[in-house]
């Protein structure tokens, strides 16, 4: 047992965090949610180039680096610190996706695609927002089939090479096609969204043909539930970066703002607040890390489905609350600058609000636990 | 990163549920799951008893090293230690103090003829501790201790007169370690030793307080010239702090996950009772259970970290949350307990004031976050030692 990072993955935090803080300053970040591109491509391609971030999850035979999920962990809260705008989250999930499918000549090509460094999103949130249903649905016709619907909140969509889109076929049961953006009947449309810096986008089919070499999965309810936890990790490891970040720079603050002749950092006030979000962030990091080490541990086999979910379900439900917990106290330590576009504590408090429901509210995560541990057979 | 515990580490979790299995039975069936915190002055004699059983099995003082007896067991057998003893419902340790404080402050600071007065009855389940720190004038600001010792020049004996306060088992112990005042123009945490003191003498007084539990664990203790033979001071005079603080040191955690076996018999206890009386369907305790099932593994997994850090034994940031953590989740389950309970939780069964285990879970966790270091000197301790704000100006006083 040593739940600590090797030296390895310490390494890793070291060179990502510096690495981020030389690349995704404040100025870096504002320039690149006001850029039409909404990201700075030069960066993702350095991302790629010198980082090869994009290939931790990517198995070697498949051109990536065949690290763990730990390793992702800890390159995406170190993102999630500097409020990275690059397509790291998006190319994560679109892998995570695809390792869930059956093998196929078609996986190996797209997985091959993002090692290279190509943007794929995964479209699979339905026109209601809710998560556990699909706004796509796939219809045979003597032909061909066809795609009709939406999909909302497809990260990186406008920016995307190849869209993995999940739908639902006439019976009912969830698909997983792979589409090109620019083939007919589909249209991507960027989307604009409080958090400028997790840019997002909507994706309409009208009936869209797809060719059955283009089916990912079939039958694929599993894979979608699973690839919807392992998407809550990824983004657990945003949260706990800006969680963490938030505390950093408002303690900071404090310690440079004087009143009453004091640095406002030495009230108590204000350090039962600081020591408050410490105690968040770091639950939320142990709960990041307990569930990073169950999906390396699940994807061996060593434990099942249920262990990964409920693991997805305790560590969202606990970074989202840290997150936004710790970026709205921060904004408080920061007094009237706190509100003004000029403190970045604005930005981080804006993602995790946005992050904080992105694939479900903490309250629906707790219910989801509570099913579990209660509705069971009664006492 | 791994969370797994390797094969010789579960050959030992083995070992050990064997032996409490084939030793927590007979005369120790009525003891299993008794004498933890609120239920502390319960069955002292068969746990007492008990101890020696333990000892017997090379189960006490497991980590010291074995010249003195322990087993020099590494940190993660220690954790698989007290899982397993939680899990077989292990009574309250009363070797507690004697195992986990006195022996590892004697070990690091004591002299060998401190050791070997002391140290082979605590290993034998023979000898109990009790601790003297606070006093009424010295709670959260500990350095503001008062009880005074006065060495005799010519025999060098100490004499120690003052006041200790929420000492608890002190009734039921046989020594006390003493934090007091050797100098007497001192202040703060300069001119303090610290005192071996038998309890069984003229100049000590034990008063019990009694709880709004309607219990008494907790105790007043007068020093009135009290000896101290000169040799059972530890450190040198002026030394006392240094070695008080090197004490709060070596609670590396190792206790924790046990601990936090028995909050999980609290919660599957309430979460039954949920599902019995259709508590369950509330939304409201339904969002809470779940807030406490995910705060309880937020706990181990803060645990794992915490014993996964520091080979020197200092502490990391997630040790410096950990009181906080837990006392504030084990007051908020005391609270969830007598809202699942709704009217019912009123009710006692007997006629005198004995409560029931969840309506003393609901009195005494609230006792949790004020023990140990307040809910507030933990965070002043975190903004301060994690964080790095400044310390609050001191007082002026007198």
């Amino acid at each position: 047992m040593k739940f600590a990072f090797t030296d390895e993955q310490q390494m890793l935090r070291d060179t990502s965090r510096a690495f981020l803080a030389d690349k995704s300053t404040s100025a870096a970040v504002r320039a690149a949610c006001s850029s039409p591109e909404r990201h700075d491509a030069a960066l993702w391609q350095s991302i790629c180039e010198d980082m090869y971030w994009q290939g931790i999850l990517i198995p070697e035979h498949a051109d990536g680096l065949g690290l763990g999920w730990v390793e992702m962990a800890v390159v995406l809260e170190a993102a999630g610190e500097r409020l990275l705008t690059s397509p790291l989250f998006a190319v994560a999930q679109s892998t995570a996706a695809l390792l869930g499918c059956p093998a196929s000549e078609m996986r190996d090509l797209l997985l091959a695609s993002l090692a290279a460094g190509n943007v794929i999103s995964l479209a699979m949130g339905n026109q209601s927002g809710g998560w556990d249903s699909v706004g796509v649905t796939a219809t045979e016709t003597s032909t061909t089939t066809v795609l009709s619907g939406e999909a909302r909140f497809v990260p990186f969509g406008f920016a995307a090479s190849k869209l993995l889109v999940v739908a639902r076929d006439t019976s009912n049961t969830q698909t997983l096609w792979v589409v090109d953006p620019q083939q007919g009947g589909v249209s991507v449309e960027s989307t604009p969204t409080m958090d400028q810096t997790r840019p997002m986008a909507t994706v309409r089919f009208e009936r869209a043909a797809v060719a059955s070499d283009q089916l990912l999965a079939s039958y694929a309810e599993e894979l979608v539930s699973d690839t919807l936890a392992l998407s809550r990790i990824l983004t657990v490891a945003d949260q706990v970066g800006v969680a963490q970040a938030s505390l950093d720079i408002s303690v900071e603050y404090t310690k440079e703002r004087s009143q009453f002749d004091r640095s406002i950092a030495s009230f108590q006030a204000i350090k039962h607040k600081a020591a408050d979000m410490m105690l968040k962030v770091e639950s939320a990091r142990s709960l990041l890390y307990y569930a990073a080490c169950t999906v390396d541990a699940w994807l061996a086999g060593e434990v099942d489905r249920d262990a990964l979910h409920e693991a997805a379900f305790m560590a969202s439900a606990c970074a989202s609350d840290a997150a936004f917990f710790s970026a709205g106290c921060g904004i408080q330590m920061h007094g009237g600058v706190g509100i003004t576009e000029e403190y970045d504590i604005q930005l981080y408090f804006k993602r995790a609000r946005a992050t904080e429901s992105y694939l479900g509210r903490p309250s629906e995560m707790r219910e989801a636990i509570a099913c579990q541990l209660l509705d069971g057979d009664p006492a | 990163m791994k969370l797994a515990f390797t094969a010789a580490d579960e050959q030992f979790r083995e070992e050990v549920a064997d032996w409490l299995n084939d030793n927590l039975r007979d005369e120790f069936t009525d003891i299993r799951y008794r004498g933890g915190p609120g239920d502390e002055h319960r069955f002292v004699d068969e746990r007492k008893a008990w101890e020696r059983r333990l000892a017997d099995g090379r189960w006490t003082c497991i980590g010291w090293p074995e010249a003195w007896g322990g087993r020099a067991a590494s940190i993660e057998q220690q954790v698989i230690f007290h899982e397993e003893y939680a899990r077989a419902g292990g009574p309250g340790r009363m070797g507690h103090i004697g195992d986990t404080l006195t022996g590892p402050t004697l070990l690091a600071f004591g002299s060998e003829h401190q050791k070997a007065k002391y140290l082979p009855p605590i290993r034998d389940g023979m000898a109990f501790w009790s601790q003297g720190y606070s006093e009424p004038g010295a709670g959260s600001d500990l350095a503001a201790i008062r009880t005074k010792a006065v060495q005799d020049e010519i025999s060098g004996q100490w004499k120690i007169t003052g006041q200790k306060v929420w000492t608890s088992l002190a009734h039921e112990s046989d020594f006390v370690f003493v934090l007091a005042r050797v100098d007497r123009d001192s202040s703060r945490h300069h001119g303090l030793g610290f005192f071996l003191v038998a309890l069984d003498q003229p100049g000590v007084t034990i008063r019990p307080i009694n709880q709004l539990t309607g219990t008494a664990e907790f105790n007043e203790v007068y020093f009135d010239d009290a000896v101290c033979d000169a040799e059972d001071i530890v450190g040198a005079p002026g030394d006392g702090w240094k070695v008080a603080m090197g004490l709060l040191g070596f609670e590396r955690g190792v206790s924790t996950l046990g601990q936090q076996m028995l909050f999980q018999t609290e919660l599957d206890e309430i979460i039954r009772i949920a599902k019995a009386n259709g508590a369950s369907r509330d939304p409201d305790i339904r969002q809470r259970i779940a807030e406490a099932h995910i705060g309880l593994k937020t706990m181990r997994y803060n645990s794992m970290r915490m014993l996964s850090g520091r080979e020197d034994g200092s502490l990391s940031r997630e040790a410096m949350i950990y009181k906080l953590y837990w006392s504030s989740w084990h007051r908020n389950l005391g609270k969830l307990a007598m809202d699942v309970l709704g009217p019912d939780a009123e009710l006692i069964e007997s006629g005198s004031y004995e409560l029931n285990k969840l309506q003393s879970l609901f009195l005494f966790t609230r006792a949790d976050t004020i023990y140990g270091g307040t809910n507030q000197i933990q965070r002043n301790l975190i903004a301060e030692r994690a964080l790095g704000m400044p310390k609050e100006p001191r007082g002026q006083g007198k």
